[in-house]
């Protein structure tokens, strides 16, 4: 059967060749275009901010009218973590000085991380762990801690005081942002 | 000393020996024997040639790595638990860049299976391509269609939405009409007797490991088997010694083939990009009205099991689909004659094609039950409209609060309440954490009132030993009734 003969012998070289290089050069383009959205799709997090800390609200303006005492305020630290958004309360101070400048301090001390209330009686910011003592605008005055209290990044938008919660580093004399 | 073999006496192949390319496929081959393989595969004899009426079955193995590589990419943001799966599967949906079109071209990935796979079952059944000594070949590609559809089943839960969660409640449900068994095999497959967070597990597990396990090794027996009996060419042919002329698989064959696989995907890119897949509402048991659908192509099954009562079900769940299974899955052994060609095949053929027609007829008698009750119609489109609301959402994160202190608050009587209070303002939590969790500083105090007695705590707490005081920790002081809730607290913890 001559249908049969010219099954049994392969076909010619170059004929298969080029086929199998027009297949292989379909199967990588579209290969290649389908990779895109997985590309994209697997570099979601690196490309796109999902993982953020957005500006908190303190309070209005006016509310820290007095230079004489720290405002203290529990602010909503919002973190997002892909799909998880965690919702923090965390205590700060409202200072505002002579000037008028208003500055906003994290109350947790920088020895060992308790958080400091202000003694009125005393007008200073005393740490119930071990006795560190810092002054209205938050100058380290006596007792363990190595450094000030930390000043919070602050802005003010509309009237409103704004910050960017931060945690810093214990027991060293700089201050040194960890998260 | 004895002569080293000659290295050049290797297997012979094709490709200039001298080159650099030549040189390494024959290096490659000598070690892994790829080559021949490639060979074997390509070289496969097609009785009477290649035709467009065989390209099925490879569609539904290249659909179903598609469907393999899209789902673990899906499993970088899924989470298989009641509390997290409906907003990982929204944040893929609206938030995840191309994460709608990798969750669509998996979800219409199904329904492409399921219409592959009935064309596969409609040629190799017309062809008679059973017969001949393929009954395990057969029977493999019948274990496949079961694992396939149960693939599409543990996937639809996946998403935790509202038609997802009661289509399976009403899927599950079926399992308890099983005589004496029945009750047992829903619990096993739900987790327990009502639908949750084990459910969804279970599904995860039997959808990402178990069913797709099971199909890569029958899928790799059903291509061995298929290769030991050889394609049986056109149904007039004899299934055992077709007797025509043959054709390779390559070029003719892989290209109809390929060709086919294209256009697949380009049919299933175009679905996901104009109509993503929608998600619906979370999953909210106390729902009571929700009218469950399941995807189209268990709608004829579901028809189907309206029409028998509590009495009659063991007719319609069991024996019935037990008789067809059997029928179908023995079909080689009671359809023995070599004749294949359909018109000399009356009864199998015709009983293929009443279960067809049955299956269609049930599909449409589904649509028009919904269409002409205006109740249901009515419900029906109000579950559209809440799906298509909710796609239009933005995203919501889940929000956690940290250290989950506020839960804990709620269940805490009036002294420990207060004391919970001083743990706070004492700065107690700076180092123990919030809830006694534990942080960097201090060590965590869950438990510690099962260690040590509410006067072993308060002296504890009052004079710390050297090892607590060289940790950091102060001595406390407090009013007699502040130091009492303050333990009341602690030992709550």
């Amino acid at each position: 059967m001559n249908a049969t003969s010219q099954i049994e012998n392969p076909p010619v070289v170059p004929r298969r060749s080029f086929l199998a290089a027009l297949l292989a050069a379909g199967t990588a383009g579209v290969g290649l275009l389908l990779a895109v959205p997985v590309v994209r799709f697997v570099l979601h997090p690196v490309l796109a901010r999902t993982t953020e800390k957005s500006w908190s609200e303190v309070g209005n303006v006016s509310e820290f009218q007095s230079p004489t005492a720290p405002v203290k305020k529990l602010v909503q630290i919002e973190q997002l973590d892909g799909w998880r958004r965690t919702v923090l309360q965390k205590p700060v101070y409202v200072v505002k000085d002579s000037s008028g400048q208003i500055t906003v301090l994290s109350a947790v001390c920088t020895h060992l991380g308790c958080t400091v209330p202000w003694v009125e009686e005393q007008k200073k910011f005393i740490c119930p762990c071990h006795k560190g003592m810092f002054s209205l605008d938050g100058k380290l005055l006596s007792g363990p801690p190595p450094r000030n209290m930390d000043v919070l990044p602050m802005r003010v938008e509309n009237g409103v005081v704004k910050i960017q919660y931060q945690f810093f580093r214990q027991l060293i004399p700089n201050k040194e942002v960890i998260a | 000393m004895h002569k080293p073999p000659s290295r050049v006496d290797g297997n012979k192949l094709d490709g200039d020996k001298q080159s650099v390319a030549g040189r390494l496929v024959r290096w490659n081959e000598q070690r892994t024997g790829l080559n021949s393989l490639l060979r074997y595969a390509l070289d496969e004899p097609i009785p009477g040639g290649a035709k467009l009426a065989y390209v099925f079955g490879s569609a539904l193995l290249f659909l179903f790595i598609s469907q393999v590589v899209t789902g673990v990419f899906l499993a970088m943001y899924y989470v298989p638990s009641a509390d997290h799966a409906h907003t990982t599967v929204a944040y893929i949906a609206k938030e995840v860049s191309a994460g709608s079109f990798l969750r669509s071209i998996h979800a219409y990935g199904s329904s492409a299976i399921v219409i592959v796979l009935l064309l596969h079952l409609i040629q190799t059944f017309t062809y008679g391509s059973y017969k001949g000594r393929r009954e395990l070949l057969w029977m493999a590609g019948c274990i496949l269609m079961a694992l396939m559809l149960g693939m599409a089943f543990t996937g639809y839960l996946l998403p935790w939405d509202q038609k997802a969660y009661f289509a399976t409640t009403v899927g599950t449900n079926i399992l308890s009409e099983v005589p004496l068994i029945g009750n047992a095999l829903k619990s096993l497959l739900r987790g327990g007797t009502e639908m949750g967070t084990l459910t969804l597990s279970r599904f995860f597990v039997l959808h990402v490991f178990l069913i797709p396990g099971l199909i890569f090794l029958f899928v790799a027996q059903h291509i061995y088997l298929f290769r030991k009996a050889g394609a049986a060419g056109p149904a007039t042919s004899d299934p055992e010694n077709a007797g025509l002329p043959s054709e390779r698989f390559y070029p003719k064959q892989l290209i109809m083939d390929m060709g086919f696989a294209l256009l697949i995907i380009v049919v299933l890119g175009l679905f996901a990009w104009h109509s993503p897949t929608s998600l619906g509402p979370r999953a909210d048991p106390s729902e009571t009205a929700f009218l469950p659908r399941p995807e189209w192509y268990y709608i004829p099954v579901f028809q189907y099991l309206k029409y028998w009562t509590p009495s009659t079900a063991v007719i319609g769940i069991l024996v019935i689909p037990g008789i067809i299974g059997l029928l179908l899955v023995g079909l080689p052994f009671f359809d023995r004659t070599l004749e294949r060609r359909p018109w000399k095949r009356p009864i199998s053929v015709g009983m293929f094609a009443a279960i067809f027609l049955a299956l269609g007829f049930f599909g449409i008698q589904s649509h028009r039950e919904d269409a002409n009750n205006p109740g249901v119609a009515t419900q029906i489109q109000k579950q559209k409209q809440q799906e298509e609301e909710f796609m239009k959402q933005p995203f919501q994160p889940e929000s956690v609060v940290a250290g989950g202190a506020a839960a804990a608050t709620a269940s805490l009587d009036g002294s420990a309440a207060q004391g919970q209070k001083l743990f706070v303002d004492q700065s107690c939590n700076a180092c123990h954490g919030d809830a006694g969790v534990g942080g960097g500083v201090g060590p965590k105090l869950i438990g510690v009132g099962k260690k040590y007695d509410a006067q072993k705590l308060e002296s504890l707490m009052k004079s710390p030993s050297a090892a607590m005081t060289a940790g950091g920790m102060p001595a406390v002081d407090l009013k007699p009734d502040e130091m009492k809730a303050l333990i009341a607290y602690v030992e709550s913890l």
